[in-house]
């Protein structure tokens, strides 16, 4: 810190998207702003670091995005992955705000691209940022930077005192000593609390210790924590998360996008049993993939397996593991842990069941579904019977919680009944407050900006 | 060696093709991305795309201290390096890329002992100009051998590369869009046209793109100033030294003073740059190379103004000896990466023409994602 503790106008926890968002907006705004980045440098970003586009709504061709893309149908989107689960007022705000921020972006210095190959039916809602989220994070600390806002890394905040409807002081630990800020304003934009295994485990019992986390090992939920037990008001079911099935050999945290597997559709899912448990081809993977995190939590040992052969080895995007190779089923069973006797029971009564499969077709629901069989699989039900066979291990990966700070239509947070004077919250910390479950890609980018951007305007106006 | 600098750069580029990114950064990635497994000619290809603008670096999510330990613009620059080895001819030569710092050293001072022994020892009876010092059939019977050995030599290592990376029919639409890439450095623009990461962390600037361009184009300024030199010499019997309203001065004049703007401008920003982002060993090889250039068009520039002057006794023997050096050294110094580079963007736009008529499946998967 340059300055003395108490010459902030505004403290910002965190040092992702939504963080940013703000300390640039409030600093525009001639506020002197401090950011309390927990992570050290190489890791700043929070999950942003992770993300690759930003959900836009617009009129007409906007930047990289074609066509249009109109409020009523953002929303729509939205409600159907949410099944109706969403605050429609702040939904619409964000929505609606969504189109000026694109522009916004670009002038302080993001850089959008056409949409990355296998994500061509995105290129109409979703803005690609060029480089994805990281490249994101660092051209705003460039530009937040040069107005002049001071970033601390490695700076985890521990505790926001409160007194009455003020926060008076923002306490946090920065290289090995304890400090404290007193800024006029407060924005927390620190994430959700998927990092703290013991949390995940107290709100979805033990299973969860075996769950990978897809980003940042940074987002423990300190500050969320801090503030629910000081009685501001929360928002969000504790066991809601996004979570999605990924390649079970991942990291335990920060594997992020590589670790996706897309050849469910063209396989059988066993569980450690070597059964299956749910139909592989209900729908393009796209659609399925975050179900599929929440079968493999509910599987023995939360893990799953997925058995391909030859002939499908090229029809999805590669994988950053290679995947366990076998030149017969049985031998496949071996290496990945399965009984095979039972696995060859699995595996022979599935083809039995499989009939014409002259109209397999890849990317389409091809209605190639299997005949008496439980359960059923309903598309691209072909055979698995041409060695080599190969194999994959899913396992459940979160990439955020809901439960979070719940905010109204200026970012702000409340105790009781009435707002907290200087406290504002941005980002997935908040997305509880419009999200009550299911995830829409490039929206929780949509609701960091524009959230964050409010949070930062009105904080520099009560600073100020 | 050579298996393991293989073998990184082929999980790092597994890593690359899962994840996709940088997509848009250079053509490094869309080649990549074409691929599902990668032959070491594959590889060899890439490493020769990559400009080294270091884009992707910076914008990856998995560099140090992440386990993945991701750092694509060394991977490719140490293979880049190592297949300029490989491809060297004659093979008992490929050595020389390791130690060009120290043999750049060496040229010179060999060099320059042998012109200035010629200018003491052989000075012609009569001659103008720097043929007053040294006759031109002696000129032509040292530069003559020394311009082309080292042309054929490059030519045999291309067909080599050119083998190892796949190349196919060479149409001349694809060396047009090899010169297109080349000319204006498009693989430094950074894809959004803000330019490359290189000097200042992940800030993006023109920076290096202008000075390589400086480099380039002095250079070929320099030699486009030597060839009309020759045309007049032989076709219009017009014999140096000649007017600074010549060709060969309005061209040689401004290409030394950008070839200088552009070596002294390389040599600050690679002193800036993280040398942990290239190949670490070639740092002083590469360093020795620009200022080889440097040294070449500084002391044309000013054997032209000493033009008259006794310095021009000692500044000859230092000018030609280090143009010697440099051709003789150009198959196996930094000099070789223009050759080897316009191969492969030339492969590559071959490559794209096929990839375009032939359009395949891949539009699969990864739609709904964050």
């Amino acid at each position: 810190m340059k300055a003395g503790p108490d010459t902030y106008d505004l403290v910002v926890v965190g040092g992702g998207n939504a963080a940013l968002c703000a300390a640039i907006t409030a600093a525009e705004a001639g506020a002197r702003t401090l950011i309390l980045e927990t992570a050290p440098k190489p890791y700043r970003g929070g999950n942003s670091r992770h993300t690759r586009n930003f959900r836009c709504m617009h009129s007409g061709p906007l930047g990289p995005l074609t066509e249009s893309y109109s409020e009523d149908e953002y929303l729509a989107d939205l409600m159907k992955v949410t099944d109706g689960k969403t605050d429609e007022h702040l939904a619409r705000l964000a929505i609606r705000t969504s189109e000026e921020c694109l522009p916004w972006m670009e002038q302080h210095g993001v850089r959008f691209q056409p949409s990355l190959s296998g994500t061509l039916s995105l290129a109409r809602t979703n803005a690609f940022f060029l480089g994805g989220g990281k490249s994101l994070v660092n051209a705003y600390y460039r530009t937040a930077s040069a107005l002049g806002v001071e970033v601390l890394y490695e700076a985890a905040v521990t505790h926001l005192e409160l007194e009455g409807d003020t926060v008076t002081r923002v306490d946090f630990t920065h290289e090995g000593d304890r400090k404290s800020v007193s800024p006029k304003s407060v924005v927390v934009a620190s994430g959700g609390f998927q990092a703290d295994t013991d949390w995940l485990a107290r709100a979805w019992g033990p299973a969860a210790k075996n769950f990978l986390i897809r980003g940042t090992p940074y987002n423990r939920g300190i500050v969320l924590a801090d503030l629910l037990g000081q009685g501001i008001a929360q928002v969000g079911d504790p066991t809601q998360c996004h979570a999605v099935a990924i390649d079970g050999r991942a990291p335990k945290f920060d594997g992020g996008i590589v670790t996706r597997l897309d050849c469910v559709p063209f396989s059988i899912v066993v569980n450690k049993n070597a059964e299956r448990f749910y139909d592989e081809g209900e729908d393009v993977w796209p659609k399925r993939y975050a179900i599929w995190g929440r079968l493999v939590a509910a599987q023995p040992g939360q893990v799953g397996h997925v058995i391909i052969d030859a002939k499908s080895l090229d029809l999805f995007m590669p994988s950053v593991f290679p995947p366990i190779r076998a030149d017969s089923v049985e031998e496949l069973a071996e290496k990945m842990g399965l009984p095979p006797e039972k696995l060859r029971l699995t595996l022979d009564a599935f083809n039995a069941a499989c009939g014409d499969t002259s109209g397999f077709h890849p990317t389409e629901l091809d209605g190639v579904t299997t005949s008496g069989i439980s359960p059923p699989k309903t598309n691209w039900a072909r055979p698995i019977c041409e060695p080599p066979f190969y194999g994959y291990s899913l396992r459940t990966g979160v990439t955020f919680t809901y439960l979070g700070l719940k905010v109204n239509e200026r970012a702000q947070c409340s105790i009781g009944d009435r707002a907290v004077t200087n406290l504002w919250a941005a980002g997935e910390t908040m997305a509880g407050s419009i999200l009550g479950q299911g995830y829409l890609a490039g929206f929780g980018m949509t609701i960091g900006t524009v959230f964050g951007r409010i949070a930062g305007r009105e904080a520099a106006a009560h600073a100020n | 060696m050579q298996t393991d600098l293989l073998s990184e750069a082929r999980r790092q580029a597994e890593i690359c093709n899962a994840c996709r990114y940088c997509e848009g950064y250079c053509a490094v990635f869309p080649a990549l991305h074409r691929e599902r497994a990668f032959s070491d000619g594959n590889l060899t290809q890439f490493a020769n795309l990559c400009h080294n603008c270091r884009g992707c670096y910076y914008a990856c999510q998995y560099t140090a201290p992440h386990e993945f330990d991701l750092n694509l613009p060394k991977a490719l620059a140490e293979l880049r390096q190592h297949s300029w080895k490989t491809h060297a001819w004659p093979r008992r030569f490929a050595d020389l890329f390791d130690r060009s710092g120290m043999l750049i050293s060496v040229g010179l001072i060999v060099c320059f002992g042998l012109f200035f022994a010629l200018v003491q020892g052989m000075r012609p009876e009569s001659g103008a100009g720097f043929y007053a010092y040294m006759s031109h059939g002696l000129m032509v019977a040292i530069f003559l051998p020394a311009f082309l050995l080292p042309l054929l030599t490059i030519a045999i290592s291309l067909r080599g590369f050119w083998r190892t990376v796949g190349g196919a029919d060479l149409r001349l639409g694809d060396l047009w869009s090899a010169l297109k890439s080349a000319g204006r450095m498009k693989n430094l623009e950074g894809g959004h046209g803000d330019g490359c990461n290189f000097e200042d962390e992940d800030r993006f600037s023109h920076a290096r793109r202008h000075f390589h361009q400086a480099v380039l184009y002095g250079f070929l300024l320099c030699f486009a100033s030597t060839s009309t030199g020759t045309v007049l010499h032989y076709v219009f019997s017009m014999q140096a030294p000649y007017g600074i309203f010549s060709l060969p001065k309005l061209l040689g004049v401004p290409g030394g003073i950008l070839l200088c703007v552009g070596t002294l401008g390389l040599a600050g920003l690679k002193l800036r740059a993280d040398s942990e982002l290239g190949a670490p060993k070639a740092w002083g090889g590469e360093m020795a190379f620009v200022l080889l250039l440097f040294t070449v068009a500084a002391t044309g520039l000013i054997l032209y103004a000493a033009t008259g002057t006794p310095w021009v006794n000692w500044l000859l023997p230092i000018h030609l000896g280090s143009v010697l050096t440099l051709f003789l050294l150009t198959p196996y110094s930094k000099m070789a990466h223009g050759f080897y580079r316009m191969a492969a963007l030339t492969q590559e736009a071959g490559a794209m023409r096929r990839a375009d008529s032939t359009q395949a499946h891949m539009s699969l998967g990864k739609e709904e994602r964050r």
